[in-house]
């Protein structure tokens, strides 16, 4: 790019090379890094709060991973269910999560859904319909009643979009295909606060430093260090990574999610996600032999309120009042888990999977009604009518409930002027979060982060943290790095490497053994990337791209072996083959994952949930939190 | 059952480029998106690509594949012969940025000029009610994955770059279909669909319809009932009639012009 092109191609921005170190600046009050439904949320409660706001994301607006969630959005709205109400979404929401979700940020959660859910309807969001005209709820697995406000089955869709108009609307400024890969600090006297971000252009491959005391980090998911996932390429851990780097801590990384229902066939879709509305909405779960497996899985915790019998499970979809939930809508990890040993045990499809069946259960009318997307995305891409035959599929890499430690009612990290929100927050699922949550969790938050983030921008007047150029000069010597070596490996075999690790040996069930090796093949692969090469230049380069978003990849990579090596029981999305059962004492603790004094990996420490009132402990049946189990250490447990 | 797949791949950038030859193994099940993403790992570190979800939700990832104006994730290998070349080359009618990626701006930059819902107050209860068949209307519209495939395959702008400055195109003619089809909403965007969106530029080849992965019936559904709408306000002889002796047409009662 020439000097006199100043102006950017695709934005119309200004390509400021007069200032000072020849860099585009930018000055907000609000820096949100993400645009996906938390990273618009929170922009907008920023905009209408009174900020100056900047969204800056990896992708074009609307194409965040958001789009791709399809069954709907936990509130309890009581449309279909008049007894529900936020003290029973609450208790699903601690109890879908073993009991070690922060429990103010489920609370929070569940009493605020319903009206962040009736805002995206004020600003132009068309949901589905009750007979009544309100706005239709749908059944998902670990929800006592009827509760995923959705549209179809594309509800991610319905919302980024709206919150992309609702964004477009206010005049929000949306820096797009733009990468941050430092948060910019001011270091002191007192306390380390953030003064800014710092990040390329894509499209040209040159740096743009925002100056802002508030950043919002709402960069998504990992799912892209695993090798099956349903997740987008923009999934690299973007801001769990900045989070570490810039002093903050993450929790709950050993917890990750695999979802129950991924496509396993053909070898290219493998891993893309089949909606649990499917189960919802009537679908059940086959072997090969065409046994309905899962009443041989239903655990101790959710005994009372499963379905033993056939019969029982399939008058549930008409009677919820007098049945109990069908097996197939357990949460997720129960299902995965049983899915995954059907599978082992032979039991499996000609690809590798296991049948879900709807086609025998509902008409073609209805599935092509309430499922839209999916009978689209197995013709055209399997070849399976849906309607005329099952699907197969198995688990897949979904979401990591894992992520930044937020004070549960701003969203502040550790470090001041730093937030999170949405999937790269952590505490709010737990050790497993239920369908629908995520888009709840989003909103919810997302509104709060904008709002915390806005008043702290503003209590500092015109006393703002200053960015340190010598960082800013930093940030762009490591970001070029990977064109300075010689000879070096290809990113893109790095990135497979780690792939098939990850999902080999810190997989679905994890043992002690794999671990360990897992983290030395993090390591080696470590020492892999500092002599990555990239070749051609700096412009619309997706070998650079991948090379720096490795570096947020491998670091996040290890926080999840560690701690899953740590835990030594099994609780939620955390699976170890070596400690079978949830144990009482680990129930009480959350692994709390910082930058190591060399700043190249992680340490591990342990630290206790933050205890529930009693005013929130009633709706809990008793003191057991989890069900009595043979633990490691013999005996009976509470 | 893989096997080695020809592909002419357009290489290059806003200075100008050429289609580049490429050999690559493919297997069964693939789409043209895995093969483009093979020859990036193994042949062309550097092949500049936009796509996210690879499963034709997002509308990221497209090109013209074949001429022919496709999501390379929703194209599969197996609709082509095998001995057949497979020929990527970018949107055309948007500028090129490097390789198959290329500076759709225009899209963006007509949606901030669009209007948006204007809703009246919620019911007593805090809700707002509106039956199920009246939302499916606008409901095919918003299956939109803004894709811009209607608005690179639209002959008026396609080969007519000077009458982008007026026509806000197929993707945003749904949008203003959707809005005056939203059950609840208030507002009246005849004139300004007809107006600033250049609505009558449109001559109805439903080329839009045909290249849509969404399978949205842009034409039929969207732009015709608006040129219908906007036809009975502007040149209906007896709304004309009407409007001169004082009777009105009570089709948008309640509606705010804008």
């Amino acid at each position: 790019m020439n000097a006199s092109q100043s102006r950017h191609p695709m934005t119309g921005n200004e390509m400021s090379g007069a200032e000072r170190g020849g860099l585009e600046r930018h000055r907000y009050d609000v820096v949100v890094v993400g645009a996906g439904g938390a990273g618009l949320r929170a922009a907008i409660a920023a905009h209408d709060a009174g900020a100056r706001v900047a969204i800056v994301c990896k992708s074009l607006l609307g194409k965040a991973h958001t789009v791709m969630a399809e069954g709907g959005i936990a509130a309890a709205m009581g449309n279909r269910w008049p007894e529900d109400n936020w003290e029973v979404h609450f208790r699903d929401t601690m109890r879908g999560g073993k009991m070690l979700n922060n429990w103010r940020m489920a609370q929070l959660h569940a009493q605020e859904a319903p009206e962040r859910v009736m805002e995206l309807e004020d600003w132009g969001a068309l949901f589905d319909r009750t007979e009544d005209g309100l706005i239709s709820q749908r059944d998902f697995g670990g929800h006592k009643y009827a509760r995923l406000a959705h549209v179809g089955d594309r509800t991610g869709l319905e919302m980024i979009r709206t919150l992309q108009q609702r964004a477009v609307q206010l005049g929000i400024d949306v820096f797009m295909e733009c990468t941050v890969t430092e948060v910019l600090l001011d270091k002191g006297p007192g306390d380390p606060r953030v003064s800014g971000a710092f990040g390329y252009w894509r499209e040209t491959g040159r740096f743009v430093v925002f100056e802002a005391p508030s950043v919002i980090l709402a960069t998504g998911g990992i799912g892209k260090s695993f090798k099956v996932t349903s997740n987008s390429w923009e999934y690299t851990g973007d801001g769990h990574a900045l989070a570490l780097r810039s002093g903050a801590s993450l929790i709950n990384m050993e917890f990750v999610q695999f979802h129950p229902t991924g496509m396993v066939w053909p070898p290219s879709v493998k891993g893309l996600l089949v909606t649990e509305s499917v189960r919802g909405d009537g679908g059940v779960l086959k072997n090969s032999e065409g046994e309905r497996f899962m009443f041989d899985y239903i655990p101790e915790f959710f005994k009372s309120e499963t379905a033993d019998t056939i019969e029982e499970a399939d008058r549930w979809y008409d009677d919820k009042a007098n049945n109990r939930r069908p097996p197939e809508l357990l949460p997720r990890d129960e299902v995965a888990r049983a899915i995954n040993s059907e599978i082992k045990a032979g039991r499996g499809t000609p690809h590798g999977g296991i049948y879900l069946d709807i086609a025998s259960r509902r008409t073609p009318e209805f599935i092509r009604k309430r499922l839209p997307s999916m009978y689209h995305q197995f013709k055209e891409l399997a070849d399976v009518d849906i309607t005329a035959e099952p699907m197969e599929i198995g688990p897949t890499c979904h979401y990591v409930m894992g992520g930044v430690e937020v004070d549960a009612d701003t969203q502040q990290s550790a470090v001041t002027g730093l937030y999170a929100v949405g999937e790269c927050s952590g505490g709010m699922h737990g050790s497993n979060r239920l369908g629908g949550n995520s888009l709840g969790d989003l909103l919810v938050f997302g509104k709060r982060a904008g709002e915390a983030a806005t008043a702290y921008t503003r209590s500092l007047g015109e006393r703002r943290p200053e960015i340190d150029e010598a960082d800013v000069k930093a940030g762009q010597e490591s970001a070029l790095a990977p064109f300075a070596v010689e000879g070096g490996e290809n990113p893109y075999t790095i990135q497979h490497d780690l792939q098939q690790s990850m999902n080999d040996l810190v997989g679905i069930i994890r043992t002690a053994s794999e671990l360990e090796q897992s983290l030395a093949a993090i390591d080696a692969l470590k020492v892999r990337a500092t002599t990555m090469v990239v070749e051609g230049h700096r412009q619309y380069n997706p070998g650079w791209h991948l090379a720096l978003d490795l570096r947020s990849m491998l670091i996040v990579s290890e926080a999840i072996a560690k701690a899953a090596l740590a835990r030594q029981e099994s609780r939620g999305g955390h699976t170890r083959d070596d400690f079978p059962g949830p144990d009482a004492e680990w129930g009480t603790k959350n692994l709390v994952v910082d930058l190591d004094s060399a700043g190249t990996g992680v340490d591990l420490r342990e630290k206790p949930l933050p205890l529930m009132p009693d005013e929130l402990k009633k709706y809990f049946d008793a003191p057991p939190v989890v069900e009595p189990v043979e633990t490691q250490e013999g005996g009976k447990q509470p | 059952m893989s096997y080695d797949l020809k592909m002419r791949i357009w290489r290059g950038d806003a200075g100008g480029g050429d289609l580049g030859d490429y050999t690559v193994e493919v297997s069964e099940g693939e789409v043209v998106l895995d093969a483009l993403h093979r020859v990036q790992a193994t042949q062309a570190g550097d092949l500049a690509i936009r796509w996210n979800c690879k499963a034709g939700k997002c509308g990221s990832c497209s090109a013209e594949i074949n001429g022919r104006p496709r999501l390379l994730c929703m194209t599969r290998l197996s609709d082509f012969d095998e001995a057949e070349t497979i020929t990527v080359t970018p949107m055309r009618a948007f500028p090129v940025i490097r390789d198959l990626v290329t500076d759709v701006s225009f899209n963006y930059e007509k949606a901030k000029e669009l209007p948006y819902a204007e809703l009246p107050p919620r019911d007593a209860d805090g809700k707002r009610r509106m039956a199920q068949i009246d939302v499916e209307r606008g409901q095919e519209f918003r299956k939109c994955i803004e894709c811009f495939l209607c608005q690179d395959v639209c002959h008026v702008v396609r080969d007519h770059e000077d009458n982008k400055q007026a026509f806000a195109g197929p993707r945003f003619f749904l949008r203003y279909a959707e809005l005056d089809m939203h059950p609840l909403d208030t507002h009246d965007r005849r004139e300004l669909a007809q107006g600033a969106a250049g609505l009558g530029m449109c001559n109805i080849t439903k080329c839009c319809t045909e290249v849509c992965p969404e399978g949205i019936k842009i034409t039929d559904n969207a732009i015709i009932p608006m040129k219908e709408r906007v036809v009975d306000k502007k040149y209906d002889p007896l709304v004309w009639l009407g409007n001169k002796i004082g009777l009105r047409n009570r089709d948008n009662d309640g509606r705010t012009e804008v």
